[in-house]
């Protein structure tokens, strides 16, 4: 045993007090592609009356670069990413995948380094947006919209790194127009893995494929996820086959079924 | 350890492992190794070895010390068994042909054929001249339904192997909660014999589309025979 | 990377890649694996349905064999003096050729012809079969799987499972071609018939049995050997000699570790409580025993596994059980199956295991073959983390160690083009300033970026191109004063 965090160990975090305010990391992707996600992510927050610092500094967590093998130039982006977020109050994290390279994987990648221990206290602070909601906000969304069905997809990396299981679900189950529809396999990877859908494009497109089979048969009309790597290539593979399933950040809906016109910017 | 070669090996190999590291952690348990107990079954015990091997689809009868040939005969003559392979020396195999010859040749049941030379002079008679076998046991193990054969000079190997159908008689006294309280209990570190063995039903596989099939190499059926108190 | 860089072997370095794509598009073996591992799934999950005793038995068995590696030298000096007490004859191979070379050698002092085997991993690493064949030596493989495989001239593609890519009718059709008097039946009862008949001659005939040890406890020298056949025992049993070929970390320190390594290592494979036969193995026929093989040897093989062992973090590889609960679980397994990973060990445990063996000049494609989702590590009965070990020979692969621990085949991953792309990254992503003009640039133009530019293309085969939003995070989330602390 050589004493690092051992992946697959049931991930137990410290639920902190509800802060006063809070750091918002939007992650590349959302930042690229998805930013309306990452708007209603601050908008969730704001509305539980956290105050929602958005450092403007922040670039990328470094996932890509460290998952390739590249540990120097993936420390480089982290120490970039960390100083953005001096003070000691929560980092929330509008994707599991993101939250758990911070939380779990720069703590492995700063064994040994001078900084380690600064590393350590930051990765501690790190939190998935829908975990952070449900354990601290203890947010109860409200739904004025219409009955609608939707599938939650879960990533890997939320699920499995940052301990985040039945958390969306439950936001989505207090909507009251609102049905989850069950998958038949909701724990499989939906074949992103970054640079695996380049490296391994075949492979990656058969994963997605049979989610979104999985999705387009269990009778939901939108598929949501806490991870916009999942969602860009479940939209991708489903606009190209011709599936017309909405993909989108389950942040976004939230604001959409309850929030809209009230803090959304 | 006897070849030239063999021993530059060894010492190669010993010599890396040793020049390794140790990680600073590498003898410490991880949290929570100390949490496991082997599962304890007490009361439950013979119900449990019972339920687990009958879902494994073995037979389990209940049977006392003074009824268990006669209950053995029956069971094999429904069966249509004609030839027994027995151990002639064993105290099981000599109870056996006691109470069968002392019933006398009006009850029936089957031949006992002995397995009382080496196997190089058994083959034949193993491989097909028997359709079942009856050997004793060291004890059972309840938690996964598993009957410890702890074969001897009297009571060899194959006797549970060969034959299509075994038999096991289990005194319900030697029936242990789970394998670790029967290696602590019977004090298994301090001798094992050449062979021991659990066996926890017939011989079975799945290696074709994961469809269970019976008696692919070993027996097609395994009886158990409980001798309770 | 460069996708077929041959090395001097002349073993492609990308096999994996190359094959993937013949595989993806067989529906019928898509079909054959993904039924076998939603059926393997749920029987371990229906073992393992109480997490606070899995939680308990998995951190029991880490122990275990963790406890084992830490003091592996010396428990395999005491593992060789316990069996040469019992009479178990032990030798050591540091590469394949030289354990092939001990058990021909003990085969040809036996003046064995004729070898009977049960199920063994290690001996299909080494090639045994191949090496004995041509010495004279006839193999006939006796686990049904193995003999299916072997019947078709093929390797196994699950380490539990040796067949799992075949469906009935092709085995029916195997048998009625290959065992002679035999019809063509899909009955699997039949089908099992037609192989234990063959098989009995074979095991009444053989002159040796060859076997692999699942665990080797030093304690009392006891070769643990678990099966549901029989076949195991009759090769153990009925011939007049054993041979045992075993990896250097099977070893385990006491016979008290067996029972939860035990439970672990059934429940997680095939989701049985236990094996039909737990076959303990402590020495040959003693004297007055009726049966038993006279000699029986253990031979211990390193290739390689003493390398991996020098690096704290890659020694966890060796926890290894041989489960295949990893490959059950594994997306990419699923869906490419066994015979896709070329080497013997498949799935996300070859995938670790194979480049430290064979080098990452040899199957340097493997790491990057996972979307590093965690589903295996999830599962593993003994803690390998295995997305971390990918990672880690990721890294290896374009930045090799320091040469005395250094991975086979370090650096052979490495390229100009990517060096410039993730050096190039960084540059953006630690220049906040730079990163959000970039972002800028990407919101006006970056939908103008050509779906056949590489890697992009590599995207766009199978889905539609990312579309870059108009406005960043970064620009909204100042309009919409989040910006400031």
């Amino acid at each position: 045993m050589s004493g690092r965090e051992v992946s697959g160990h049931d991930v137990g975090r410290d639920v902190p007090e509800k802060p006063e305010a809070v750091y918002f990391f939007g992650t590349c992707l959302v930042d690229l592609f998805y930013p309306e996600a990452g708007m209603a992510g601050m908008a969730l927050l704001k509305s539980q009356g956290i105050r929602v610092i958005f450092p403007p500094d922040q670039t990328c967590c470094g996932q890509p670069a460290r998952n390739n093998g590249w540990f120097e130039q993936a420390r480089a982006v982290a120490r970039q990413q960390i100083k953005c977020f001096p003070k000691p109050i929560p980092v929330v994290v509008p994707s599991g995948s993101c939250a758990g390279m911070m939380a779990r994987h720069y703590p492995d990648l700063f064994a040994g380094q001078p900084d380690e221990a600064e590393v350590r206290a930051f990765a501690a602070r790190v939190h998935e947006l829908t975990w952070f909601l449900v354990h601290v906000c203890r947010l109860t969304p409200t739904d004025h919209g219409p009955p609608v069905t939707v599938a939650f997809h879960g990533s890997c990396h939320s699920q499995r790194e940052m301990g985040v299981r039945d958390e969306p679900r439950q936001l989505l189950r207090a909507l009251a127009n609102v049905t989850v529809a069950d998958l038949q396999r909701p724990a499989e990877c939906c074949g992103f893995g970054g640079t695996f859908s380049v490296r391994q494009p075949g492979i990656s497109a058969a994963m997605a494929r049979d989610k979104v089979t999985d999705i387009a048969t269990s009778g939901a009309g939108e598929v949501l996820s806490g991870d916009c790597g999942c969602l860009l290539n479940l939209s991708g593979v489903m606009e190209r086959t011709g599936v017309p399933i909405r993909a989108r950040h389950i942040a976004e809906f939230l604001v959409e079924r309850g929030l809209a016109g009230e803090t959304r910017p | 350890m006897n070849d030239g070669p063999g021993i530059k090996a060894r010492s190669r190999i010993l010599a890396r492992l040793r020049a390794a590291p140790q990680p600073p952690l590498s003898d410490r348990p991880p949290p929570g190794a100390a949490d496991w107990t082997p599962p304890v079954h007490g009361p439950t015990r013979l119900a449990r070895f019972r339920a687990m091997l009958e879902a494994s689809r073995a037979e389990v009868h209940e049977v006392t010390a003074a009824d268990w040939p006669a209950r053995l005969r029956e069971l094999l003559t429904d069966r249509g068994v004609a030839r027994l392979l027995y151990a002639p020396n064993s105290e099981i195999g000599r109870r056996l042909a006691a109470a069968w010859s002392a019933a006398g040749p009006d009850a029936g049941g089957p031949a006992l054929v002995a397995y009382d030379r080496p196997v190089e002079e058994m083959k034949p008679v193993l491989v097909d001249g028997v359709d079942a076998a009856l050997t004793g046991s060291r004890g059972g193990i309840a938690h996964t339904g598993s009957v410890v054969l702890w074969p001897t000079a009297e009571e060899p190997r194959l006797m549970s192997l060969l034959p299509p159908l075994h038999v096991a008689l289990v005194e319900e006294a030697a029936l242990a909660d789970s394998l670790s309280h029967a290696i602590a209990a019977w004090g298994w570190p301090r001798g094992m014999p050449a062979n021991a063995l659990l066996i926890s039903g017939p011989s079975r596989t799945a290696d074709i589309e994961q469809t269970l099939a019976y008696g692919v190499h070993g027996p097609k059926a395994l009886i158990v025979l409980v001798i309770v108190q | 990377m460069t996708p077929e860089t041959r090395t001097a072997t002349g073993t492609p370095r990308a096999a994996f890649t190359g094959k993937a794509p013949a595989a993806l598009n067989d529906p019928r073996l898509r079909a054959n694996f993904r039924r076998a591992m939603d059926g393997l799934m749920a029987k371990r999950a229906a073992q393992f349905a109480d997490p606070a005793e899995w939680a308990a038995l998995r951190a029991r068995g880490t122990e275990a064999r963790a406890r084992a590696l830490a003091k592996l030298p010396e428990l395999l000096e005491r593992l060789e003096r316990r069996c040469t007490e019992n009479g178990i004859v032990v030798h050591w191979a540091e590469t394949p050729a030289e354990a092939n070379a001990i058990v021909l050698g003990i085969l040809q002092a036996a003046g064995a012809r004729r070898v009977i085997k049960g199920k063994s991993m290690v001996t299909e690493e080494i090639h045994l079969n191949a090496h004995l064949e041509a010495h004279g030596i006839t193999t006939v493989e006796s686990d049904l799987g193995e003999y299916i495989i072997q019947l078709a001239g093929e390797a196994p593609s699950h380490i539990v499972m040796p067949c799992i890519h075949k469906n009935k009718a092709e085995i029916a059709a195997l048998f009625a071609a290959r065992i002679p008097g035999q019809g063509y039946t899909e009955t699997v009862d039949e089908l099992t018939a037609a192989a234990r008949r063959t098989l009995r001659g074979e095991f009444a005939r053989a002159d040796a049995g060859i076997s692999g040890v699942n665990f080797a406890v030093a304690e009392t020298g006891t070769l643990v050997l678990i099966e549901n056949e029989g076949n195991g025992r009759l090769s153990t049993t009925l011939p007049p000699l054993h041979i045992a070929v075993t990896g250097i970390e099977k070893a385990l320190e006491n016979l008290e570790d067996v029972p939860p390594l035990l439970s672990l290592l059934t429940r997680s494979a095939t989701g049985q409580p236990i094996t039909t036969y737990v076959n303990m193995i402590s020495g040959p026929r003693r004297p007055g025993e009726k049966d038993g093989p006279h000699a029986v040897h253990l031979v211990l093989l390193d290739n390689g596994r003493s390398r991996i062992y020098g690096d704290p973090e890659l020694r966890d590889t060796l926890r290894c059980i041989r489960c295949a609960a990893c490959m059950n679980h594994c997306p990419v397994y699923t869906r490419v199956g066994g015979h896709t990973y070329t080497f013997t060990y498949p799935g996300p445990i070859g995938k670790i295991l194979t480049p430290q063996i064979e080098g990452l000049d040899c199957a340097g494609d493997q790491p990057h073959a996972s979307s590093l989702c965690g589903a295996c590590a999830e599962v593993c009965p003994v803690q390998i983390p295995i997305p971390e070990l990918l990672v880690r020979l990721r890294g290896e692969a374009v930045h090799p160690g320091p040469a005395a621990v250094a991975v086979k085949g370090g650096g052979s991953g490495y390229t100009l083009f990517e060096s410039l792309g993730w050096r190039c990254s960084t540059l953006v992503f630690t220049s906040p300033r730079l990163y959000r003009t970039v972002g800028r640039l990407a919101g006006w133009f970056g939908t103008l970026m050509p779906g056949w530019l590489p890697p992009l293309n590599r995207w766009t085969r199978f889905r539609s191109k990312p579309r870059f939003a108009r406005h960043s995070l970064h620009q909204l989330a100042r309009k919409g004063g989040y910006d400031h602390e």
